[in-house]
């Protein structure tokens, strides 16, 4: 070690601080420094890749942690007070003894901090000693290290299975085609395995790579936290720059799947590698109680003061009245005597200490404590547990359950949310006709009947008898038979499973062909023009434009074998000159039967001889494919191939193709294979693929054909972005087709969207070679920049996605999660305001609404959609008003229809502008919920911001995908749905579930309970404090305001600490005011926590007076039994202390709803505790304690009569009112509470009769079930078909005595909205 | 389209696997379901309305009024004799001793008071002396002594607590005992004579002993131990400044009781709660015999007036009580009793009628309406 001036060293901080802090970081390989000093190595400024996430260290713990705890004021206002003790002219009884509180709360949080951060700390260690392998110079060979030992420069090697230790540029992998599979599960949570490749044109795929070849200058952006953006480029010294982006990069955290190994270069190590800079603890949020509950705090502190201040202006005039000094005035020390006024401002201090306790010292830490238990039982909640994802639910802010109990708005996201985010194709319209897929549609509508005869409201029936699949025709698949899904089923069944067969069956998700359509196609094989047939391009363009990865459906992952097989195939010309010959040679037609195989009408024989491939293989694979037979073959390719797919559409769009032998078979970044109905499989060569955004709506993939060696561009995206981009009609050549394609496939795509379905769009473009080059440079120039990449990658993508020709449009349905509708419904009845927010269409998500019972038939919708503010005002204003004088009427007060408002994109962002957002906001609070469609990420959160600031109400958000994070960060609660679309909306979330109808017991039972338990307890608290202070106060009326205390110093800390802390908490953790069932049954019950709930001032100041009262009659009976006695001081506290005791837990003892076998040993037990451990001390303490010396009071007290005689006839007179109160409340005016509690004593069976009655009696109408027929699609020829006998089906199973009358009543009403609404 | 969907159930269950559930449980996060995960746990569930709460009053009610009453008797039976001596009249015989009285006086100021018993007091009479407006529990004067000291330890002897302040030493030596407690000790005498009709004065024995607390007498207050000549134990302390004997002469006339346990001191050292109180000073022992304790009559009460009240406007009382297994005359608690228990009473008859209303109006179930 060579000694280096300060000087230097400072020098040498600073420049590394510069180094760091640069927008550029130009980095080169370490290998040519190994084994030189620090000061020599060229990326000695960058952080090395040990990680320490620990707050602490050992030597440092107790100041940091001190300093830690002590940003939170109260423990600094304890403290304060604690110090205070110390002050001589206060006069305290013992100021060490004053620490004691303090110090215990101090040290319990500091235990829990150290314990936490030794846990951190052991995985930290963990992490850091994790082996990988870095290329080491001296040994010309990747050596086993530790991940510590990683630094920027480094080239390491990872092998398949195991995690990335930091952030690498890939620059190497064992697959030829240089791509790595990764996962990113540790990450993101998404399952999915993503591509990454190694960075262009730098290393040669050379078998071994070699690291010390690699002289490259690696220039990247600073580190920054967006997991999803990278940008760097490699400078090799001819200066020539290639570009490298996310796609290159592997992020630490990640695990290498199906990728034999892989040589990365180290960009960035340790913490700032970008999932370290994500890792942010867990969110802090404060709940609204927590917010009320310290302005009480605030209260009770100037009610401490007022009463200090009572106490010091009282002892000056105790002191004034003094004629001369009495014996008992004790001067001070030097024999003098402070004068009244002085001593008067000292008392103040006295009192104050003498007084604390009126601020509850651990009410902080119990309220910690409840949060704690209370996430545990959510999250140990069975009926919150998804069986099929195997999944809890997630608590990730840990102070906001009581939250949950008082929300009033939610905001739900549709697709994911609401739906099931699993896609499934539908129908299509191509080249502007329609093919319904009717096959389909009735098997759907078989398993729905299945389903819709399960539809009794609270019924807990077992498993539905599998009829439905008997009774489906095309259920001839033995396999399906043989594996029925009884494992997936069960756990679902133990919940409020109300007929999901169909969601999970694996019917559910095949696509049945349509029999047209599959026509069509064989009519296009057969013909001759295959290459450029609509209906081939149409398929090979699901098939093609897409970004899903292709692997085998094993769990282990391991890596796909397929390509040995096939190797040959990736000779482009073989292919062509084979498949020129063979044109025209395969065709086929049909038998009767869906899903019967194709047979091949004709076999050129010579084509097979001709193939590369193995022809009895391809017989037979091919076969597989047709006939959906599983696994039969070894070598089996279709049915063993798995596709994951970052969007489910894309992943249903291929399975779609799939089912029409459009097989997808490999994806790599510069191929694709995909296999035809005629069995040959045509690799395309991909030039560039335009990935998906949101302000383009559409992605394309550029690929070279392998036969006609064009240039083909497959776009698909949302109507409105495909259909301005169109040129002339497709495919002039068909015969007498003068339709106009454009116009009938937007027809279809309209009556997609108002059955509820996803369209797409699909078409195609041929770039010539000369466009494509001079493309393809810019595309590159984009590439490789640094600065504005996003923006000039938009750009060059819009350049070519134009003139395109339409080739057809999909609807891809995303089916609703079960027990949507109910929850809903439920969620609605606990007078919580639902507002859906969807990019989708207006169509779509109206049809949506209905199906889910966001929307009734019998409402008044208005529809706000208008193209310019100036009629935007004007509408706004007319439905306002219109609205209002509905409200107004008095013939309307019973029958109003609820108001529903449906808002688009365009004109929510006009409403949102600062002069309308507060009529908007008055129009939406009397809507009963809310719809708008087509809304941005940021508008969402706009949009609940609003409602939250300008209603100040509580809200709550739950989405499941990334556009949803910015609402879910916006609400007071933000939920995240673990689905289908990765886990970001779970990482910003408060609380994470897996299903929507999880909200429901989430809200109305958990939420519920945690706000009446945190609520009643925190009052509790409050009430318990000034209760058993008040005792102390009232005697300073005694004893001259002297600040004398009557209790045993150490026994008034017990008391707090000991013997009355144990059942609030325990209140706080168990009490249940009312059983979960009754809750989920009556969701109207959810109202009484909502607003200011069972917290609010009123009951905060009625406890304080109950305390108030209590305290006098707990002071002033034994004052009058004992008085002129020869009682002394601390004889006389004894009894006090013990009336103290029983009146605030048989307090407690009437607030609690539910006495289990908990609470009577608590309750039990801190009698029993407070006996023992007093009389244990009093027969001690001899002359432990001065001055209290409590040596055999209470003992000579417990002989005494008296003393029982006092405590009986106190805690009766202190709890008359409180008791007396209660039974006149519930006798006389009972709150919906105490009458929920009064069924809750039923036995279940009457209970379940009683709430089904009350709810048909109280308004069928809600209790309705509606399906997704109820608006029927007025075009299309299908919805008959599609649901034949839906609504009688489902109306007749149901209770509807009120529900027809209410329904023909409404009828008019429902008419009558289409006279609000506004074009 | 299905092979995603069939796939992934081939992985998990494969039909007719013998580990199908078994093994996947046991990893699975699926929570436990047991009662009190769930929420669960059997519970009774009272709920306060009038119906359930009728008998609670009934009950308290029947309770209160005979303990009500028991204790309004007993307190009635016990007879009391009170009379001020302070002397704040001038026509009182102690006023020239009230006026005169002050803690320098090295002679003792004599009055005497006559009084008269109209009720003869049976059993055990205790003679007690009132103080009022004394702030005995003042919160400096309450800390002004030394614990250790008066339990004998040697060191507090020497060197007693600063709690003490300023009555700790005197000069360079230590006082024992020290404080403003002891300081202020009570120190008038009184005697009492019965003054027979024929007019002569028997005087009335007074006993002294078992007026402390026991545990008091024997394990709280100790003199210093390894001397048995307590002024040898008390050597090297001064007596407190109010004082006019040493701690070891407090009872010139029994040896045991001088020192800290003497029991005037030790009665005085354990303060009172309120500024008006009672402390115990004699006990008059029952005769035997048929003939009372204290026979109606006139008395005298002959006061060695020490203790000056009227600095702080106190006053000085001698109270003549028996007691009772509820100690002293005190009404109030039967009253109390007597009081609550009617309330209760009446409550449940009002909550019986309130019940029996609701009960007929709405029925057990119709009462329960959800109100939005």
């Amino acid at each position: 070690m060579t000694w280096r001036s300060p000087l230097a060293v400072v020098r040498d901080a600073l420049r590394g601080q510069r180094a760091r802090e640069k927008d550029l970081r130009n980095l080169v390989s370490n290998l040519p420094y190994e084994g030189l000093e620090k000061a020599k190595q060229p990326n000695r400024y960058f952080l090395g890749n040990a990680i320490k996430t620990t707050k602490y260290t050992l030597l440092l713990f107790i100041p940091m942690n001190l300093f830690e705890q002590f940003h939170r004021l109260a423990n600094l206002y304890f403290v304060g007070l604690a110090i205070l003790n110390f002050v001589p002219v206060v006069n305290a009884f013992q100021p060490e003894v004053a620490l004691i509180p303090i110090c215990v709360i101090l040290s319990l949080t500091a235990l829990k901090d150290a314990w936490e951060d030794f846990r951190r700390y052991k995985s930290d260690r963990k992490l850091n000693n994790t082996p990988c392998f870095i290329y080491s110079r001296r040994e010309k060979e990747f050596m086993e290290r530790r991940w510590k030992d990683l630094r920027v420069g480094d080239f390491v090697k990872i092998v398949c299975n195991e995690i990335v230790p930091a952030d690498l540029l890939l620059l190497h992998t064992a697959d030829p085609n240089g791509v790595c599979l990764i996962e990113t599960a540790n990450l993101d949570g998404e399952t999915n395995l993503k591509q990454r490749r190694v960075v262009p044109g730098l290393c040669i795929s050379d078998p071994e790579f070699e690291p010390e070849s690699f002289n490259g200058l690696v220039v990247c952006e600073r580190p920054n936290i967006n997991l999803n953006h990278f940008k760097c480029y490699v400078e090799k010294p001819d200066k020539e720059k290639v570009g490298a982006g996310l796609e290159s990069l592997l992020l630490r955290g990640c695990t290498v799947r199906n990728t034999d190994h892989a040589v990365g270069f180290v960009v960035y190590a340790g913490h700032e590698t970008k999932s370290m800079l994500n890792n942010n603890g867990p969110r802090y949020k404060r709940s609204k109680l927590e917010r009320k509950l310290n302005t009480d705090v605030i209260f009770c502190v100037i009610l401490l003061l007022v009463m200090c201040l009572i106490g010091a202006v009282g002892h000056f005039l105790w002191l004034q009245a003094l004629a001369t000094v009495p014996p008992y005035l004790v001067p001070q020390s030097t024999g003098h005597l402070d004068s009244p006024a002085l001593s008067g401002f000292y008392m103040f201090f006295t009192m104050i200490i003498l007084l604390q306790i009126l601020i509850p010292i651990s009410l902080y830490v119990s309220i910690e404590l409840v949060k704690i238990v209370q996430i545990y039982l959510i999250t140990n909640d069975v009926d919150l547990y998804d069986e099929e994802t195997d999944s809890r639910m997630q608590c990730k802010a840990l102070n906001i359950t009581e939250d949950l109990g008082q929300i009033e708005y939610i905001f739900s996201d549709k697709t994911g949310t609401l739906t099931e985010n699993k896609m499934v194709f539908r129908r299509c319209s191509i080249m502007g006709t329609e093919y319904p897929h009717k096959e389909n549609a009735i098997r759907l509508t078989v398993l729905d009947e299945a389903e819709s005869e399960e539809e009794v409201i609270f019924n807990q029936r077992p498993q539905p008898s599998r009829t439905g699949w008997s009774l489906d025709p095309e259920d001839t698949n033995p396999k399906d038979k043989a594996q029925p899904p009884f494992s997936r089923h069960k756990g679902r069944v133990l919940g409020n499973a109300q007929g999901d067969v169909a969601f999970s069956s694996p019917l559910e998700t095949e696509v049945i062909p349509d029999r047209k359509l599959l026509q069509q196609i064989s009519r296009a094989e057969c013909s001759g023009r295959r290459l450029t047939d609509p209906y081939l391009d149409f398929f090979l363009a699901l098939a093609i434009c897409n970004t899903v990865v292709v692997s085998m459906a094993t769990a282990s992952r391991q890596r796909k074998s397929w390509l040995p097989h096939h190797g040959r195939t990736n000779n482009p010309l073989d292919t062509l000159s084979s498949l020129v010959k063979s044109a025209g040679s395969f065709c086929h037609i049909f038998t009767s039967g869906q899903r019967k195989p194709m047979q091949k009408c004709s076999l050129s024989e010579d084509y097979f001889q001709e193939e590369d491939i193995n022809p009895p293989l391809k017989m037979e694979t091919n076969e597989n494919t047709n006939d959906k037979k599983k696994t039969r073959s070894p070598s089996a390719t279709s049915d063993n191939l798995s596709y994951e797919a970052e969007s489910p559409d894309e992943a249903a769009l291929v399975y779609a193709a799939n089912a029409y032998d459009f097989i997808l078979l490999a994806r790599t970044p510069d191929s694709v294979t995909v296999r035809l109905p005629s069995g040959e499989d045509l690799v395309f060569e991909v030039l560039d693929t335009l990935a998906f955004d949101s302000n383009r709506k559409r992605m394309s993939v550029l690929v070279r054909h392998p036969i006609t060696r064009e240039c083909v561009l497959y776009t698909k995206g949302a109507d409105v972005a495909i259909m301005e981009l169109l040129s002339t009609p497709y495919a002039e050549h068909l015969s007498g087709s003068q339709k106009n394609i454009a116009a009938d496939t937007q027809h279809h795509l309209d009556c997609y969207a108002k059955e509820g379905l996803r369209t797409l769009c699909i078409t195609k473009k041929v770039v010539s070679d000369k466009v494509y080059d001079s493309w393809s440079l810019n595309r590159q120039r984009a590439q490789a920049a640094i600065e504005n990449r996003e923006e000039l990658l938009m750009e060059t993508a819009m350049q070519l996605e134009t003139n395109l020709s339409l080739l057809g449009a999909t609807g891809i349905e995303d089916r609703l999660q079960e027990n949507v509708p109910d929850t809903i419904v439920a969620l609605r009845e606990a007078g919580i305001q639902v507002w859906v927010l969807t990019g989708d269409k207006p169509e779509t998500a109206v049809n949506i609404s209905y199906a889910c019972r966001l929307l009734e038939e019998e409402d008044l919708v208005i529809n706000m959609s208008c193209k310019n503010k100036l009629i935007c005002t004007s509408i706004l204003d007319s439905t306002l008003e219109e609205v209002r004088r509905y409200g107004e009427d008095p013939r309307n007060v019973d029958t109003t229809p609820d108001i529903s408002l449906v808002i688009d994109g365009r004109t929510l962002a006009m409403v949102l502008s600062s002069d309308l957002q507060d009529r908007f906001v008055d129009l939406a609070k009397r809507c009963r919920s809310v719809l708008c469609c087509r809304v941005t990420p940021l508008q969402k959160s706009s949009v609940v911001k609003l409602v939250r600031e300008k209603l100040k109400v509580m809200t709550l958000a739950v989405g499941d995908g990334a556009n949803d994070v910015n609402m879910i960060q916006a609400a007071d609660i933000g939920i995240g749905i673990s689905g289908q679309e990765g886990m970001q909306a779970v990482m910003a979330s408060d609380f994470a579930i897996s299903r929507f109808k999880h909200l429901k017991k989430l809200l109305l039972v958990h939420g519920h309970w945690s706000h009446t338990r945190l609520a009643n307890m925190i009052i509790y608290f409050f009430y318990k404090n000034v209760a058993y202070v008040n005792l102390l106060f009232w005697y300073q009326f005694y004893c001259g305001f002297s600040g004398t205390a009557m209790i045993d110093y150490w026994l008034m800390i017990f008391f707090n600490l000991f013997f009355t802390s144990v059942p609030p908490v325990m209140f706080g953790i168990m009490d249940k005011d009312i059983s979960a069932e009754m809750l989920m049954g009556v969701p109207e019950l959810y109202r009484t926590g909502q607003g200011t709930g069972d917290y609010n001032r009123k009951t905060f100041w009625i406890s304080i007076l109950d305390a108030f009262y209590q305290s006098l009659v707990c002071f002033f009976i034994p004052y009058l039994a004992y008085q002129d006695s020869d009682i002394d001081v601390f004889t006389f506290g004894t009894p006090l202390n013990t009336i103290s005791l029983f009146t605030i837990l048989l307090h407690l003892s009437i607030e609690i709803k539910t006495w289990t076998l908990v609470h009577w040993v608590v309750m039990l037990g801190s009698v029993a505790a407070y006996f023992i451990v007093t009389l244990a001390y009093s027969a001690i303490c001899i002359t432990c304690n001065p001055p209290s010396n409590p040596y055999w009071i209470l003992q000579s007290q417990m002989a005494d009569p008296m003393f029982y005689l006092v405590c009986i006839i106190t805690t009766v007179v202190a709890l008359l009112p409180r008791y007396v109160f209660h039974v006149l409340r519930n006798s006389i005016a009972p709150s919906p509470l105490t009458q929920a509690r009064h069924l809750d004593r039923l036995d279940p069976s009457s209970r379940d009769q009683w709430i089904k009655e009350w709810r048909s009696f109280r308004g069928g109408g809600h209790v309705k079930r509606s399906r997704l027929s109820t608006p029927p699609s007025p075009t299309l020829e299908t919805p008959v078909d599609i649901y034949p006998q839906s609504p009688t089906a489902s109306d007749i199973t149901e209770d509807d005595f009120t529900l027809n009358v209410i329904t023909n009543y409404q009828r008019p009403v429902h008419t009558r909205n289409k006279d609000v609404v506004a074009s | 389209m299905a092979s995603s969907y069939n796939a992934k159930e081939e992985d998990g269950h494969v039909p007719g696997s013998a580990g199908h559930g078994g093994a996947a449980e046991a990893k699975s996060k699926k929570p436990d379901n047991t009662a009190f995960k769930q929420q669960r746990l059997p519970a009774w569930q009272p709920i306060l309305t009038a119906g359930t709460v009728l008998p609670a009053f009934f009950v308290i009610g029947l309770i209160f009024i005979p303990i009500g009453i028991g204790l309004f008797v007993t307190s009635n039976n016990i007879k009391e004799f009170e009379i001020d001596y302070t002397g704040v009249n001038s026509d009182s015989p102690c006023y020239s001793c009230a006026t005169n009285a002050s803690w320098n006086n090295t002679t003792p100021c004599l009055c005497s008071l006559n009084f008269t018993l109209s009720q003869p007091f049976e059993s055990n009479v205790y003679m007690y002396y009132g103080l009022s407006n004394f702030y005995q529990n003042h919160r400096r004067y309450v800390k002004s002594r030394d614990d250790s000291q008066l339990y004998g330890d040697p060191n507090a002897l020497k060197s007693p607590s600063k709690e003490c302040e300023p009555y700790r030493m005197s000069g360079a030596q230590p006082i024992a005992p020290c404080g403003a407690i002891a300081n202020s000790l009570f120190n008038d005498t009184l005697e009492l004579y019965h003054i027979e009709p024929n007019g002569t004065r028997n005087l009335i024995p007074l006993v002294k002993k078992g007026i402390a607390w026991w545990t008091d007498k024997h394990v709280k207050f100790r003199n210093p131990e390894g001397n048995d000549n307590l002024t040898v134990a008390f050597q090297g302390t001064t007596k407190p400044v109010n004082w006019r004997n040493p701690v070891y002469e407090l009872d010139p006339s029994d040896p045991e009781n001088n020192g800290f346990i003497n029991e005037d001191f030790i009665v005085w050292m354990r303060t009172a709660a309120l500024p008006t109180f009672r402390k115990l000073y004699r006990i008059i022992q029952k005769k035997s015999g048929p003939t009372p304790t204290l026979p109606s009559g006139n008395y005298v009460l002959n006061i060695a007036y020490n203790y000056p009240v009227t600095s702080f406007d106190g006053r000085k009382r001698m109270i003549l009580s028996t007691i009772s297994w509820m100690g002293g005359k005190n009404p109030f608690l039967g009253i109390a009793y007597i009081t609550v228990g009617s309330i209760c009473f009446f409550l449940g008859g009002g909550f019986k009628q309130a019940a029996l209303n609701i009960w007929s109006v709405h029925g057990i179930l119709g009462g329960v309406e959800l109100s939005d």
